[in-house]
């Protein structure tokens, strides 16, 4: 504070920090707060608000407990109500997601860090960038018509071989109702697993990998020992990064889901417009997010990384 | 065990810049051997070829008699240890040092027992558990050796280990280093552009210059008998004398220049070529009175106190600079500033060098 008041004087400063608290304060803080609050009102017509009927309760919230119905996790049949089972499936997803990035990217980074000519760098972030110049909406569209019946992936797939008839991935695709989805989420989003990574690695000294390899360590225990140990809080970010993204895309779901995949944040989206129900709407998006919180604290006690960590 | 390392021709071109030129070194199994060279004349690219990190251009290395073209690095019998040491920061001590066994599937019980005798070897007990944040530089220096002795290495590579400490310490290390190397009788190459370092803890002494090694002798033999004026100077002070040199007779001869004739030793081969003359300030001495022979008059410009020796400073004709130590005996007088006196050297003890071996 110091330091800023010397280097830019009082008027600079002040601006500085007013800008800043209107953008947590304003920006921030109080849409989310008045979520909160709505989310514990009953959705009513106008005339009721504020009225006998307008108080807080919790209704909106145990909702997500209703229409309970037979399905299957992994085979075994449970009954569960509909909503939570699409809630499992889009945390479920979104993580099968983060893991498809992660295994793309650490080695394309890694690649990027330390073997890569440096004079092609900019050559090859600039090709990984150009696509992101597309807005998301296009790539979505995109990779819609991509992945199409008589699309371009299944012409290729039979021209190939590999296939003999034609996969409807957005229908049910290979494994589940979720291929397209996954397939799409990974693409949008795996730039964001690289950049975090790539810059971890980048800040290793290379004479450690060497130093492992002159120890005799082969190259899958030099990453398991130096290199993955050293890039953790880049790794965790960019999981951090991606799971949030995907567990929260709007587009990509509608664009390229089938009927049989619900992503949750499309669940929100239709009670907020189709159905109006802006309360029980922000109800569901304060579970949302704190489970998927919950989630993301959870998965960093288990691989042991700190918020400090990600910060850097 | 150790193993002796033979450099055959080994050439290695980064583009078209050419960083090691034609090396021919025969290191005998137990060796303690010193690269010295100023920056840049290619030592560590030596190293980086003899761990395998580097492919040589053209020749061939050997370890042990076995040619290592086409041997990764993780399957040398080598062990290196980096300019900036390259611990592995989020490893405790023990794991740093056993990292080596860990990769030869040696149980944990096993590799924590041998990373505490080696931390004793190394004179640093008790610091298993810490991290590598938590040492000074001349213990990380120590944690290095021993994660490099604890593959048991048949050579150890150095690559001027020590220049990050500070002058007592490294004094310290380098004795403890040959200690370490006479203990477990590993062939060290060890690289220094230290002349000090290099001379005092070598069996031998590998100069280096624009990638070309210029000679290789026994630290005494570098300095007494340096073959060319670029080792000559590198390794210790010297005033230098041009002119033209007669016939040679008896392995000595004559140099004629703007300071008088000198008479000096010159080296069988070093006839044909363009040669300088070289002699050490502590094998001059200064006389009130002209010498025989190889004397010339200079005016004292400086005198600097040493400590175990005084060095004079002076101006010849032509402001030709010349320096000599005086041995701090009490005996041997000191002249002072401004006066006139005489620089005078023994024939025996200068030589007539040509330059530096350098490509076309
Ligand atoms: N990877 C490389 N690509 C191109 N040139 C290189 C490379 N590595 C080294 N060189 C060049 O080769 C020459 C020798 O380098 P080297 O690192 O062996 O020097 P050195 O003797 O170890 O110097 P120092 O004492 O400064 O460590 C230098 O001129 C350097 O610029
Ligand atoms: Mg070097």
């Amino acid at each position: 504070m110091q330091d800023l008041l010397r280097r830019y004087g009082t008027g600079l400063t002040a601006t500085f920090c007013l800008l800043v608290a209107f953008w947590i304060l304003v920006l921030v803080i109080l849409p989310n707060f008045a979520m909160f609050e709505q989310s514990f009102r009953p959705y009513l017509p106008v005339v009721d608000i504020g009225g006998p009927k307008d108080f807080y309760s919790l209704g909106n919230y145990s909702k997500i407990l209703d229409n309970p119905f037979d399905t299957a996790i992994f085979g075994i049949p449970v009954t569960m109500p509909i909503h939570i089972k699409m809630f499992l499936d889009t945390v479920f997803y979104a993580a099968l997601v983060t893991f498809f990035c992660l295994v793309m990217a650490y080695p394309l980074a890694y690649y990027l860090a330390k073997i890569a000519d440096p004079k092609s760098i900019p050559t090859l972030l600039l090709l990984l960038f150009v696509p992101m110049w597309v807005s998301e909406a296009l790539r979505a569209f995109a990779w819609y018509i991509i992945l199409t019946f008589n699309g371009p992936l299944n012409m290729l797939l039979q021209g190939l071989g590999f296939i003999d008839q034609g996969i409807r991935w957005q229908q049910g695709g290979i494994f589940t109702a979720y291929d397209a989805i996954v397939i799409v989420l990974t693409y949008c989003y795996v730039l964001f697993m690289l950049f975090p990574i790539y810059t971890a690695i980048t800040s290793l000294d290379s004479n450690q990998i060497e130093a492992a390899e002159d120890l005799g360590s082969p190259w899958w225990r030099t990453h398991w020992r130096v290199v993955i140990p050293h890039s953790k809080p880049g790794i965790a970010s960019g999981c951090v990064m991606v799971f949030m993204l995907s567990a929260g895309s709007l587009l990509v779901p509608t664009v390229v889901g089938s009927t049989r995949a619900n992503w949750f944040p499309q669940t929100i989206y239709n009670f907020f417009n189709d159905a109006l129900d802006w309360n029980t709407g922000a109800a569901y998006s304060m579970i949302f997010l704190l489970v998927c919180i919950f989630f993301v604290i959870l998965m960093m006690r288990l691989f042991k990384v700190k918020l400090s960590d990600i910060a850097k | 065990m150790s193993a002796g390392i033979d450099l055959e021709n080994v050439c290695c071109d980064f583009g078209s810049f050419r960083a090691v030129d034609n090396a021919n070194v025969s290191i005998k199994p137990g060796e303690f051997f010193s690269f010295l060279g100023p920056s840049g004349c290619g030592k560590t690219t030596i190293l980086r070829m003899v761990s395998g990190f580097i492919e040589p251009t053209e020749g061939a290395i050997k370890i042990g008699g076995k040619d290592m073209r086409g041997t990764r690095p993780n399957q040398r019998p080598t062990a290196l240890i980096f300019q900036n040491l390259a611990l592995f920061p989020l490893m405790p001590i023990w794991e740093n040092i056993s990292f080596g066994l860990e990769v030869r599937g040696v149980d944990k019980a096993t590799r924590r027992k041998k990373a505490e005798e080696l931390l004793k070897l190394v004179d640093l007990p008790g610091a298993a558990d810490k991290m590598v944040s938590q040492l000074s530089g001349g213990q990380k220096q120590r944690v290095a050796i021993a994660r490099a002795l604890a593959v048991e290495p048949q050579v150890m590579l150095l690559d001027e280990p020590l220049s990050a400490l500070d002058l007592k310490l490294r004094q310290h290390m380098r004795a403890e280093l040959r200690a370490i190397q006479k203990r477990t009788g590993v062939t060290f190459i060890y690289i220094t552009h230290d002349q000090g370092e290099a001379l005092a803890m070598s069996d031998r002494v590998g100069v280096m210059s624009q990638g070309r090694i210029q000679q290789i002798a026994a630290p005494r033999d570098i300095y007494d008998n340096p073959v060319n004026g670029f080792v000559a100077s590198f390794v210790g002070e010297n005033n230098i004398f041009e002119g033209d040199v007669g016939t040679v007779s008896d392995g000595m001869a004559a140099l004629t220049g703007p300071h008088g004739t000198f008479r000096a030793r010159v080296l069988p081969d070093a006839q044909g070529k363009a040669l300088k003359l070289y002699v050490r300030p502590e094998h001059t001495v200064l006389s009130r009175t002209k010498a025989a022979e190889n004397s010339v008059e200079m005016e004292v410009t400086e005198v600097a106190f040493e400590g175990a020796f005084i060095s004079v400073h002076g101006h010849a004709s032509a402001g030709k600079r010349i320096q000599v130590e005086v041995k701090n005996d009490g005996v041997t007088q000191v002249p002072s500033v401004g006066e006139k006196v005489f620089a005078s050297f023994d024939a025996a003890r200068a030589l007539l060098l040509p330059d530096a071996n350098v490509r076309g």
